[in-house]
């Protein structure tokens, strides 16, 4: 059989098989083992693209007809996936051997499945479908009891499996094999390997650097496990004298590790004297290690710069722009108020000569990062300079940057520094500087400065005595009417010109822009310009729309739509059908759809339980009601209200999508989202290059000036902090948590339960706050507040005094309803506990239904000797419940219930209101829902509200 | 992290290429292209260390062959550096005095080798073990 195999393989390539012996199977098997061999040399000896394409698609057809012949041995199909992967490597398509490979890679012996990983190793990638068969081989070669099977399988793993099929666990799980690993690193280290793994007579290198990279993830942050391994640290350094390349890999890999474990001063000395080596060798790329050690290093030890300074400033003016440009990174870890000028000016000159974009990007974004820092910490030196370096880095890098630089830069303006005049010295001196940019003839700038330039000329140009609010609008119409600029700055333009306009007298340019672009083919433009057309006509109003210098200020949003209420307690009356959310109202359809419904038709509406609401959206059961267990009455409901109800409300639903909207818009600080700047790069270039006019002999105090003011606050004594990148992070950020604070802070509002009992004399103040913590994926936190004023009559048995003591007892220790940690604060006063523990577990059976969802337990807020109150939470799928129970203890006939809520700002009560007395009487307990108008806490309370009705 | 291996001659002309991260094709061949301008560009002068895009490039020239190694940020330059002398050592070992045409692989071997046809068979595995670091993010260390 293999010799027909063979005929159909010789026909086609084996013209060059001249040289082969023929005959017998000897031959057989080494011409077969030799077809790769002519393969090659056919395609070697061909002259054209043409031939060779012609070649390799015989030869292909002809691995298409071995492979799928159920006689080729896989011996045969060893050879032939060689063949195919070296189709593949030309460029040839051989898709049809992969299924091939695999089962090579399955069924062959040691070689035959090495070969097969190969070629599936080559062949696939990580999103290939034909992965997936080949898991259980890998999984099967894994467990193998032969070593190079599992190492077969261990290398196929780590080049074509996808990360997430490979479950990594963190280091922590492994802190156990801290030992072991240094007891390889110290025979490594030691010599104790063959000769063999000696490269250049170091032993093992590579494993040497391997081993100190995961004794830095151990040792990171834990002292303990760091203190194992500074002996081998030690020896490692003090092995790697000879002076070979990989010995300073090595000694950068633990100059590395040694800086990132816990400290010990020994070893840091070494370790800093090591960097020396580096740093002051001629050759190039031991300097560029070195520089790269010492950033890594000079977060923890700034005086480590002190010592290099020297050969830091040469490397600043290397010509190899690669070592220049790690320089700049080392000086971005240690720049502080003081060496800021100078570190962002060498910086800028690296900027204009590079072209590379992500370098800009980058760089571009050091620079920003440096300045915004600083400026928020410590005052960038002065405004001038601060202006001018940004106008610098927006006309370079501005349509590359990121674009939270324009942002941030937008947001550091509008919100100022605590000291208001130095803001608006500031804001001028920065609506001056893009006032006399603009004036500068043919040139143009990135669009995105551009967008920050009538940004803050919009907001700002009020600040300007000489100009004014014309001559800027002047200016911006000139812009506008530039073809070079993109319609996204015309927006910009458009607004800052709408700002504008309430503060100018004349109004000239403002029509004739108006009327230019009413005509304008761009429907946005349009859009604007009639925006701005009608509120030109109405200038208190645009006044009252545009207030000068309001950037920073909260547009207040009725995020609950409570202006609807009477709308909506109106149509409630008329008969329709409660709002229902999307999903619910899909899973009733759902429901529906079924073939059979086997629930009783028990329970019905009437209209007339719909009438005489109390509440505008709230929901009573009528008494006629019949008394079916609440489930059944629930699901009752549902399918009812999906018949013959006027629909109030559309598809999308009001509340939970519009209230998330407007949520955020009143979250976002009215600052443009987008924008970007550029400037004034001649100013600073002159300025770099005059600096740099130094005459030969003056070169080296030139460099000693310029390393005095680059270590500038250096010094151990030195209390300024160098800014390492991990803390970049935290301080890039605080400004603006500074606003989410004061943001959360406004959205808050304190929960203030007043309950006041038994005739309106008692009124005790319940005041809390109550740190709502509701579902997972909520953002913000919301403190609620509201009064409970529940006055109860009929009660003159008791003491009002006492019950005043006891109330404001209770109202010391009142929980965080929503926050589970501290729900654990709340003690209830013993004996009071003990009375109403019945009426607790009475209130919680009565809830039962809800006690399939996680819910929290049931917490007092406050008794008397007549009710108590008591609240738990529900986590629903969908929602959050907040159940508060009122419960009468003191077996008195309560005659009515008066329950005042003062629904806060985000938060919106709805009351489980009673269908009057009688209802109370019966049941002992009154259970109130509390609403959220927030998205996450949906209508369907209400349902829930019906239920306990029910089942009391 | 190694990211991809290459050996190019000053041509351009890729002699290998061995992709740790998934690659299209046809973005390759630019990568490639870019990859070999930039060595290009280097003086002797300059280090061997090269920024591209977001990773690093390391190369080594061999006559007019480069081999260019590309990692990421965690990488330690030295180390690759002298890998790739290690991996041009294992060639040369196999090759007896490599060159160029070794590595642009089997159409020369059978020359080199006075045209023993068996060898190359045997030779590709070995050449492609020889090629692939055992893993992708770590360097191999010389077991021959």
């Amino acid at each position: 059989m293999s010799d027909i195999v063979e005929k159909t393989l010789t026909a086609l390539p084996g013209l060059f098989l001249q040289n082969q012996p023929g005959g017998g199977p000897a031959a057989a098997k080494s011409s077969f083992s030799s077809r790769l061999g002519s393969l090659v040399r056919g395609i070697t000896a061909l002259t054209s693209k043409h031939e060779e394409e012609k070649l390799i698609q015989q030869e292909l057809s002809s691995l298409k007809a071995t492979v799928s012949a159920p006689t080729t041995t896989l011996k045969m199909m060893k050879e032939c996936m060689v063949r195919l992967i070296y189709c593949e490597m030309l460029g040839y398509d051989a898709s049809f051997g992969y299924i091939h490979a695999i089962k090579l890679a399955q069924q062959g012996n040691l070689l035959e499945k090495r070969v097969g990983y190969l070629a599936v190793s080559l062949f696939l990638h990580e999103s290939h479908e034909l992965l997936l068969l080949l898991v259980n081989t890998v999984v099967k070669d894994l467990q193998s009891t032969n070593l190079v099977e599992v190492c077969m399988a261990l290398t196929v793993v780590s080049q074509i499996f996808p990360r997430e099929m490979i479950p990594a666990e963190n280091s922590s799980g492994y802190k156990d094999l801290t030992g072991s690993f240094i007891t390889i690193l110290k025979q490594v280290v030691g010599g104790k390997l063959p000769v063999d793994f000696n490269y250049h007579s170091v032993p093992a290198p590579w494993l040497q650097i391997q081993l100190l990279r995961i004794l830095r993830l151990l040792g990171k942050d834990d002292q303990r496990t760091s203190e194992l391994m500074y002996d081998v640290l030690d020896e490692s350094l003090r092995r790697a004298e000879l002076n070979h390349n990989v010995t300073y890999a090595i000694l950068f890999e633990c100059v590395h590790t040694i800086y990132s474990i816990y400290p010990k001063s020994e070893l840091l000395e070494k370790a800093a004297k090591c960097i020396g080596k580096f740093v002051l060798s001629p050759k190039i790329n031991l300097k560029y290690l070195g520089l790269k050690a010492l950033t890594y290093v000079i977060q923890q030890d700034p005086t480590l710069a002190l010592q290099h300074q020297m050969t830091i400033i040469e490397c600043l003016d290397h010509p190899d722009p690669i070592i220049k440009r790690e320089t700049l990174e080392l000086l971005y870890r240690i720049t502080n108020a003081q060496n800021i000028t100078v570190i962002v000016q060498k910086m800028l000159e690296y900027l204009h000569q590079s072209k590379e974009e992500y370098v800009i990007v980058n760089l571009v974004g050091k620079i920003a990062d440096v300045l915004v820092l600083n400026t928020v910490d410590t005052y960038a030196p002065d405004n001038a300079w601060f202006i001018q370096t940004m106008n610098a880095v927006f006309s370079v890098g501005g349509d590359v940057m990121h674009p939270d630089i324009p942002n941030n830069f937008l947001r550091l303006l509008a919100e100022g520094f605590d000291d208001e005049t130095e803001d608006q010295q500031l804001r001028l001196y920065a609506v001056q500087s893009y006032l006399t940019l603009l004036d500068v003839e043919n040139v143009f700038y990135p669009q995105r400065f551009l967008q920050v330039m009538s940004w803050v000329l919009g907001e700002y140009s009020y600040l300007l005595d000489k100009e004014t609010p014309e001559e800027v609008i002047t200016k911006l119409y000139k812009l506008l009417m530039n073809d070079s600029i993109s319609s996204e700055t015309k927006t910009w333009l458009i607004a800052a010109v709408t700002k504008l306009t309430p503060q100018a007298r004349s109004s000239n340019i403002v029509e004739r822009l108006i009327q230019e672009f009413t005509i304008s083919l761009d429907t946005c433009m349009r859009q604007h310009a009639f925006e701005l057309k009608h509120l030109h006509e109405n200038v208190e109003l645009m006044k009252n729309l545009l207030p000068v210098d309001k950037s920073c200020e909260d547009i207040v949003v009725d995020a609950s739509l409570s202006f609807l209420d009477g709308f909506v307690a109106e149509g409630l009356s008329q008969g329709a059908a409660p709002y229902k959310p999307h999903h619910q109202r899909q899973e009733e359809k759902l429901s529906q759809e079924k073939v059979l419904n086997f629930e009783p038709y028990g329970l019905s509406f009437s209209s007339p339980g719909f009438t005489g609401r109390q509440s505008p959206a709230g929901i009573s059961l009528g008494s006629d009601i019949s008394g079916n267990s609440a489930e059944t009455g629930l699901k009752e409901t549902n399918s009812l209200k999906l018949e013959g109800v006027k629909k109030l409300w559309g598809k999308e639903g009001y509340l939970p999508k519009k209230e998330s909207k407007t949520g955020d818009e009143s979250e976002t600080p009215p600052i443009p989202q987008e924008s970007t700047i550029m400037e004034n790069v001649d100013q600073a270039i002159t300025k770099k290059d005059q600096s740099q006019v130094l005459t030969q002999s003056k070169e080296e105090k030139e460099k000693q000036l310029l390393a005095s003011s680059l270590f500038v606050g250096l010094g151990s004594d030195n209390t300024i902090s160098l800014l390492g990148k991990a803390d970049t992070v935290s301080h890039k950020f605080r400004k603006k948590s500074k606003v989410k604070e004061t943001k959360s802070g406004e959205m808050t509002s304190i929960h203030n339960i007043t309950c006041s009992s038994f005739s309106s004399l008692s009124n005790v103040a319940y005041e809390g706050d109550y740190y709502l913590n509701t579902l997972q994926d909520r953002r913000d936190k919301e403190f609620k507040k509201f009064s409970l004023n529940s006055e109860l009559l009929d009660s003159e048995s008791l003491a009002e005094l006492h019950l005043v003591e006891k109330l404001s007892n209770c109202s010391l220790s009142t929980p965080s309803l929503f926050d589970d940690n501290n729900m654990e604060i709340f003690h209830p006063p013993q004996s009071t506990a003990a009375s109403v523990a019945k009426e607790i577990s009475l209130a919680s059976s009565l809830l039962e239904e809800t006690t399939e969802y996680i819910h929290s337990n049931l917490i007092e807020v406050c008794n008397n000797e007549t009710v108590s109150v008591s609240s738990y939470k529900i986590w629903k799928d969908d929602c959050l419940l907040m159940v508060w129970s009122v419960t009468n203890k003191s077996g008195l006939e309560l005659k009515s219930a008066n329950l005042e809520i003062f629904p806060a700002e985000n938060f919106k009560v709805r009351q489980g209101c009673l269908d009057g007395i009688h209802h109370f009487f019966h049941s002992d307990v009154l259970a109130l829902w509390f609403r959220s108008s927030c998205s996450t806490l949906p209508d369907y309370l209400l349902y829930q509200c019906q239920k306990v009705m029910e089942g009391s | 992290m190694i990211k991809f291996f290459l050996m190019v001659n000053k041509q351009g002309q890729t002699r290998l290429s061995k992709y740790y991260e998934h690659v299209d094709i046809n973005k390759r061949t630019l990568l490639e292209t870019e990859v070999i301008k930039s060595c290009l560009s280097r003086s002797n002068e300059q280090c061997s260390f090269i920024e591209y895009k977001d990773f690093k490039l390391i190369y080594r020239q061999y006559a007019a062959l480069f081999i260019v190694v590309g990692v990421n940020d965690t990488e330690n330059e030295m180390a690759i550096y002298e890998f790739i002398h290690n991996f041009v050592e294992v060639l040369d070992e196999y090759f007896s005095r490599v060159s160029e045409l070794d590595v642009s692989f089997f159409s020369a071997v059978p020359a080199v080798h006075g045209g023993e046809s068996a060898e190359p068979i045997d030779e590709l595995p070995k050449m492609c073990s020889a090629r692939e670091p055992q893993e992708a993010c770590s360097v191999s260390t010389p077991v021959c």
